[in-house]
């Protein structure tokens, strides 16, 4: 509420700012001789922004401190003299108040809260109002200063430019740091766990099964090695889902670029594009309600008995389908980056179309179509939602593909949303694991890139 | 409609053409054009870009087939073979009639397996000794031996500009072709790799009928002893080199020879 009211105060300046500033430099335009140094609206926009940037950066500083002061200004009145002193208690009745308060809440559950009402939103008030004065006073220095540079000679385009320059680095930045703190939050908790459990222990014992109810002071770390996931996710998404994607999707690929004719091809490339727009968990439920139970069938009736509804083989067929567009889009586009002078340059000698398929076009693509299968490889062994629904619970360590199997995913998922409290082993395991994959995923994208890379240099 | 001079003593023609037409799509790119190209001689094309010397070189072989728009009327005759009759294999028509293109294109693999190529899909070598025997005459033919002997594990590709053309021109020999078809194949070297290709080219007259389409007129005055004009689709005349440069019959010849179009 407030804050919406700081931030139309903030448009609002900032678009007075802009047109005084723009009239003003048409006046010149009118009067003198002189040529401006810059068009109208970018004065404009200079002392825009001198308002509009000083005041966001105060409006981000003020909506941080504003609630601290409210709460000390609550505090200090006598009605909140007997609050309790229990931490919890006294929260929850004073997040009461602030919420009927601010009237995000009707009325108050815990009549102790009532008497605080008035006080909250005394304070509120009053600190609204010295927001908005704070936040005019900035407003106004920042145009003023801005305004009086305004003059014909002013090359405010080129600091125009620079400013937007900057908030476009700023954009850039936000996501390279939010990376840097997914990787930081992942690192912290996973020495936290390593703290706990030996790294050892878990990058190469055999057996998994976290109790989340077990004591947390002292877990046992033979029930931590993870071994068997990672088994289970490179067999699923690295094995299984590469017999099915790669010679598939290189053929399809082959099929698009070399024998399809142009308008089947204007139709089929984006049909196949779509597979790689179905949710995962739409691929989830085909994998667990269709494929694995027509698997169990097919295996009963060849003669194994113990076959499991919840297999590999079920996870990693589907996950194979769902990245057979990844590897052909990109072979495609490898074999299609093969200049035309290499086909005709074989066709000349008298081979075929497809001696010229085997051995000039796909050698000469391979660097590319190498590139677009790790990529699958990095997607497929982080795909979660169809191993969750087909592939099952129970680590194994096993090359039956018809066993159930359980992956990296699939653990990070069980962890998290398991009953251990947040510092337990079994739940700080999740980042570790999750830390793990991050590595690998990443050391797969960066040799791909690199592999792509190298492949496109090679023919400009 | 095609001036050609009487005074040409060839015996037998290698390849010839009877009022071939080359259409892309609804555009005709080559009209009614007749020659007999000799085995002996090599035989120049000339004429302005676009004057479809380029498309009519491409039917010589069938590489217009790759072009899906692309239709030929006519008769075209390989030792008295009508090479568009149904049952032509392409494979081996392209086995006979050779061809080195306008950029060299050598494949991304290295230079024995590029040069080896050929002699391979074609199943020309019984063991690695014969196919090393096409490999290295081949290449000592295309004049690139004594400089690529030590390294014919490198890749093609590495090669200079007029090295990776004479590779290319070693493929085309390896599969010991009865023609060889050049598209411009000097537009894109400099003059001392141009040189070297044209040395090439009288070394290997004669063991091949060789036809060669070429930009520079001065290029087809040394290379060449029949030279054809090429002019809008048409071929506008066609004769002994000497006469063609010295003693053109046709007005447009003589315009395009002394620089005034083109």
């Amino acid at each position: 509420m407030s804050m919406a009211v700081l931030l139309l105060l903030a448009i609002g300046l900032g678009l007075a700012g802009w047109l005084a500033a723009r009239a003003r430099a048409w006046s010149f335009r009118r009067s003198g001789t002189e040529r401006l140094a810059a068009l109208p609206s970018y004065h404009g926009w200079y002392v825009a922004l001198w308002i509009v940037v000083p005041v966001l950066i105060f409006i981000m500083i003020w909506s941080a401190i504003e609630p601290g002061l409210v709460l000390q200004s609550v505090l200090a009145n006598p009605a909140a003299a007997n609050l309790p002193a229990f931490d919890f208690q006294r929260n929850a009745l004073l997040a009461e108040a602030r919420n009927v308060a601010t009237g995000a809440a009707a009325a108050v559950y815990n009549p102790a809260a009532q008497p605080l009402i008035e006080p909250f939103r005394n304070a509120l008030a009053e600190y609204l109002w010295i927001g908005a004065i704070g936040t005019l006073l900035i407003g106004f220095a920042g145009g003023t200063w801005a305004f009086l540079k305004v003059k014909p000679d002013f090359a405010a385009r080129t600091k125009v430019e620079r400013i937007v320059m900057a908030m476009l680095l700023l954009a850039s930045l936000v996501a390279i740091l939010t990376t840097l703190g997914i990787v930081a939050s992942l690192v912290f908790e996973t020495v936290r766990f390593f703290g706990m459990v030996s790294p050892i222990d878990f990058l190469f014992g055999l057996h998994w099964g976290p109790d989340p109810m077990a004591n947390a002071a002292n877990p046992d770390p033979t029930r931590y090695g993870a071994l068997p996931l990672f088994w289970g996710t490179i067999f699923i998404g690295a094995i299984i889902a590469m017999i099915v994607a790669i010679p598939l999707g290189l053929m399809s690929a082959i099929y698009l670029t070399q024998y399809a004719h142009p308008t089947w091809r204007k139709w089929l490339k984006p049909l196949l594009e779509i597979l790689a727009g179905v949710p995962t968990v739409v691929y989830g439920y085909f994998a667990a309600l269709t494929v694995a139970p027509w698997i169990r069938d097919v295996a009963q009736a060849v003669g194994i008995t113990n076959a499991s509804s919840e297999s590999a083989l079920a996870a990693g067929l589907v996950m194979g389908v769902m990245i057979i567009p990844f590897v052909s889009s990109m072979a495609d586009d490898s074999i299609a980056a093969v200049p035309q002078a290499m086909r005709d340059g074989s066709l000349a000698m008298g081979a075929t179309k497809s001696e010229t398929i085997r051995k000039v076009l796909v050698p000469a693509a391979l660097p590319g179509i190498v590139g677009g299968v790790m990529l699958a490889i990095s997607r497929a062994i982080g795909e979660t939602m169809i191993v969750v629904m087909a592939a099952g619970a129970t680590a194994n360590l096993t090359v039956n593909p018809l066993e159930t199997m359980t992956t990296v995913t699939y653990q990070i998922v069980a962890m998290l949303t398991g009953e251990g409290s947040f510092d337990h082993p079994a739940t700080l395991s999740a980042f570790a694991l999750g830390f793990v994959l991050f590595l690998v995923t990443l050391a797969l994208n960066i040799i791909a890139l690199r592999v792509v890379k190298r492949f496109r240099e090679a023919y400009e | 409609m095609t001036v050609v001079h009487p005074n040409l003593d060839e015996t037998k023609a290698k390849i010839s053409a009877r009022d071939v037409s080359v259409f892309y799509g609804e555009k005709k790119a080559i009209d009614g054009v007749s020659i007999d190209i000799p085995t002996e001689y090599v035989t120049a094309f000339i004429g302005p870009s676009g004057c479809g010397k380029s498309t009519f070189l491409r039917t010589l072989n069938r590489m217009n087939d790759t072009i899906a728009s692309a239709r030929v009327e006519g008769e075209i005759m390989l030792d008295g073979e009508d090479i568009y009759r149904s049952k032509m294999d392409v494979v081996q028509l392209r086995a006979r009639v050779g061809m080195v293109f306008q950029k060299p294109n050598p494949f991304p693999k290295s230079i024995y397996e590029n040069v080896a190529y050929g002699p391979r899909i074609h199943g020309f070598a019984e063991s690695k000794q014969d196919l090393d025997a096409i490999v290295e005459k081949s290449l000592q033919r295309a004049g690139l031996w004594n400089e690529v002997k030590d390294r014919l594990s490198d890749s093609g590709t590495a090669l200079s500009g007029g090295q990776q053309q004479r590779l290319c021109i070693a493929r085309a020999i390896a599969v010991d072709p009865e023609v060889i078809l050049m598209d411009e194949p000097c537009s894109a070297l400099d003059p001392i790799a141009t040189a070297k290709i044209e040395e090439l080219i009288a070394e290997l007259h004669g063991r091949y009928a060789i036809v060669i389409v070429t930009h520079s007129m001065q290029q087809a005055a040394r290379v060449s002893q029949r030279t054809a004009f090429f002019h809008l689709g048409k071929m506008v005349e066609y004769g002994r080199t000497t006469d063609i440069f010295t003693n053109p019959l046709e007005e447009r010849t003589k315009d395009y020879i002394t620089g005034r179009y083109g």
